[in-house]
């Protein structure tokens, strides 16, 4: 998995689209909303395309290119324009500039799918490779583990993020166990793999709680709802949080955002 | 919902089974790693380069094989061409029979697991005796290998001498040196009876027409030292251009598959005893197997031909881990496993057509193949194979797409479905209407629903923006 090169960089107006992906299009606003106010913070313009959906990943994974590449066309409309595209997840970015352009292979619209591909970020790379942040301001205290999702892989995701959260004041990265294995999500294969899923979730959850973070935190929510709730379900919940909204806090933490906006 | 079949296998491996194989696969990929990191400054370079030789190879295949074939001939071995197992299985009991042979040694080979070798040698009567530590456990129990590289990944040592001890190989004794030693014992009495040495070929370059064999007990030499005819099974896709590639593959071979720089034992033959030297085999015969491998050469998963049967992908992956090498139904279990297994069963294909989801995807495979195959890529495009052929099993347990494809491309519907999903969070779970949300629930708390408030939210931010003096 490797992010496209040369990939499309910000103007200097910093205006982006944002695709908040559907996970938290139905369960975590709070994580697409700290996107919104870190990218402005920023000074990003951060439009929102009304239509957007999903990327079509979870057809794409399942063997259902037909309907995937349905949903990938849909969301190629969606986001026409030539600004980035910032996404606050790791596996969907991949999906547009990894996924999409290998189920397409042999359409006609393969260009216009890889150009979207080579307009997409994941949100720390955004951050650190696109606008070129290397530190991030206010105050975060907390020990943090952070789960490097899979999806990031080769990419440099994993790099940005580690460098944002190392510079935040306030915050320990704890390292634990294992950090380079999946958690066991895998979309569907979370629940046609039941018991595979579940026993990679538990040793990543005792890998991390060995380590006694205050908080678990990932560029993925997929991740995150996964242990998460495996945690709450064993009965010993985990606090998870994006890194956006670690991102978000710290500056509200640091006085640079009101405590809590609307 | 039915849970897919590795899943069920998964879940009834003995707890034990599942430490003892998660100790010694996480034990191998930290080793491997370190040993590649410290002594390498750009490993995954090299597993490029690697991979690029051996895809060359794997599409010149055509030009390729009449190569070596004639630099094989040239250097005095016989060549035999098999097109299927049975083939290759006939190839080799012709040549056995034409020598009165009884007795065969086999080095560990796992071409000769896949077209079942052994098994069809003794049907005929005939010996055929594994003489790798752990293929021999395996015989002995009439078991399989569960790991490429490690056979007995599945047993501990108390499994191990009480087989000894069935076998009459000597009273209890669970200490490893003393179960080699036995062994030992055993094997050295077997290689003076035998007629023919069999064994695989870890490489076989071009240009010389070298079989190159790594091993770590030296079994291999044993099976050529004593016996007068060597019969080396190979699968077409083993072959490198030049004698100088295999500097770079057998430095990331030892290093990816059991963590030691260079294997203890590494074999360079380039024909059998030439006049005026003192041993080794007089007759030499080379059986290329292709087994559905030029099947595999027209698909577009091609990239696994690369493979050099390392075991890294196997040792790294977490549901290898977690479910162990017969949860795989097959010679090759794992992530190479996964692919490769449903594309050499030919035409049953669907059979096997679950083990592409076996995967969460990860990529862990990918990132540790020394010949650097695009593993998930593969699974991805055999289980899109599965989904167009319909197979079945490729399907279990999974949610249907087409009707989420369908809201997944209509705004509206999708926005009305947001909000309509707010109904999950009175529903107790056990009710859930969609089976896959009931199999998220049995397993992990599901977080509340709250679908379109993001959207809520960010159109009052934009109201509240605008009611706002411009600076
Ligand atoms: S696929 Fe790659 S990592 Fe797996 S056994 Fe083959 S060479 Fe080794």
């Amino acid at each position: 998995m490797t992010a496209p090169a040369p990939r499309l960089r910000p103007a200097a107006d910093r205006r982006v689209q944002l695709m908040a992906t559907c996970i938290c299009d139905a369960f975590y606003d709070d994580v697409a909303g700290a996107t919104v106010e870190v990218l402005e913070h920023l000074g990003c313009t951060v439009d929102f395309p009304e239509g957007q959906t999903c990327c079509g990943q979870p057809a794409f994974n399942g063997g259902d290119w037909a309907a995937s590449r349905r949903v990938v066309r849909h969301t190629v409309r969606t986001f026409a324009g030539d600004c980035p595209v910032v996404v606050p997840s790791g596996s969907c970015a991949a999906m547009l500039f990894h996924g999409a352009p290998l189920e397409f292979e042999r359409e006609p619209d393969l260009p216009a799918v890889a150009a979207l591909g080579r307009r997409t970020w994941e949100l720390a790379d955004f951050i650190v490779n696109g606008l070129g942040i290397r530190t991030w301001p206010g105050r975060y205290e907390a020990r943090v583990a952070f789960h490097r999702s899979c999806h990031s892989r080769g990419t440099a995701s994993g790099a940005a993020s580690d460098l944002l959260l190392a510079s935040i004041a306030g915050l320990q990265v704890l390292p634990f166990g294992e950090g380079e294995q999946c958690c066991g999500f895998g979309g569907t294969f979370s629940v046609t793999f039941p018991h595979v899923s579940t026993g990679m979730g538990t040793l990543k959850l005792d890998h991390i709680r060995a380590a006694r973070p205050d908080v678990v935190v990932s560029g993925d929510m997929s991740c995150l709802m996964h242990l998460g709730g495996l945690a709450e379900k064993g009965g010993q919940p985990v606090r998870t949080q994006h890194l956006a909204q670690v991102l978000r806090d710290a500056l509200r933490h640091g006085g640079l955002l009101p405590a809590a906006s609307a | 919902m039915p849970n897919q079949p590795l899943d069920q296998f998964a879940a009834r491996l003995p707890a034990e089974q599942r430490a003892s194989v998660y100790q010694s696969t996480k034990g191998t990929h930290e080793k491997r790693t370190q040993l590649l990191f410290d002594q390498f400054a750009d490993p995954d370079r090299l597993r490029q380069i690697a991979g690029e030789i051996k895809q060359h190879v794997v599409e010149n295949l055509d030009t390729y094989l009449p190569a070596v074939e004639a630099k094989l001939r040239a250097n005095g071995a016989q060549v035999h061409w098999a097109a299927t197992g049975e083939e290759a299985c006939a190839a080799v009991l012709r040549i056995m029979q034409a020598r009165g042979a009884r007795r065969m040694v086999k080095a560990k080979t796992m071409v000769s697991e896949e077209i079942g070798l052994a098994h069809y040698l003794e049907e005929r009567g005939l010996e055929a005796l594994e003489t790798d530590l752990g293929e021999f456990i395996v015989q002995i129990d009439h078991d399989h290998p569960s790991h490429i590289v490690r056979p007995i990944i599945h047993k501990n040592r108390r499994e191990i001498a009480a087989s000894f001890e069935r076998e009459g190989l000597g009273a209890y004794n669970d200490d490893p040196e003393t179960i080699t030693r036995r062994a030992r014992q055993f094997l050295r009495h077997k290689y003076l009876q035998a007629d023919v040495g069999l064994t695989g070929a870890n490489f076989l370059s071009v240009e010389s027409g070298r079989i190159v064999l790594v091993t770590n007990e030296g079994n291999s030499r044993f099976c050529l030292a004593a016996t007068r005819c060597h019969i080396a099974l190979i699968g077409i896709e083993k072959l490198v251009p030049r004698d100088r590639d295999l500097g770079l593959l057998l430095n990331l071979l030892g290093r990816s598959g059991t963590a030691q720089p260079l294997t203890v034992y590494t074999e360079f033959i380039s024909g059998p005893r030439r006049p005026g030297q003192p041993d080794g085999p007089e007759e030499m015969h080379v059986v290329f197997v292709d087994n559905g491998r030029t099947d595999v050469l027209a698909t577009e998963c091609r990239d696994i031909l690369r493979c050099i049967r390392c075991g890294a992908c196997l040792n790294v992956c977490p549901v290898y881990r977690q479910a162990s090498g017969h949860a795989y139904r097959s010679v090759y279990p794992g992530p190479v496993g996964a692919v490769l297994s449903p594309l050499l069963a030919q035409g049953n294909f669907a059979a096997l057509a679950d083990l592409p989801k076996a995967s969460s995807l990860c990529g862990a495979c990918n990132e540790v193949c020394p010949v650097n195959i695009p593993i998930p890529d593969l699974l991805l495009r055999l289980r899109a194979k599965g989904k167009e052929e319909g197979a079945p099993l490729a399907s279990a347990g999974a949610p249907p797409m087409g009707a989420w494809a369908l809201l997944a491309s209509q705004p509206t519907a999708w926005k009305a479905a947001l909000a309509g999903g707010k109904l999950l969070n009175y529903i107790p779970a056990k009710l859930l209407p969609v089976p896959a949300l009931r199999a998220w629930e049995s397993r992990r708390s599901l977080p509340e629903w709250r679908g379109g408030e993001f959207r809520r939210w960010l159109r009052a931010r934009r109201r509240a923006a605008e009611r706002k003096p411009a600076p």
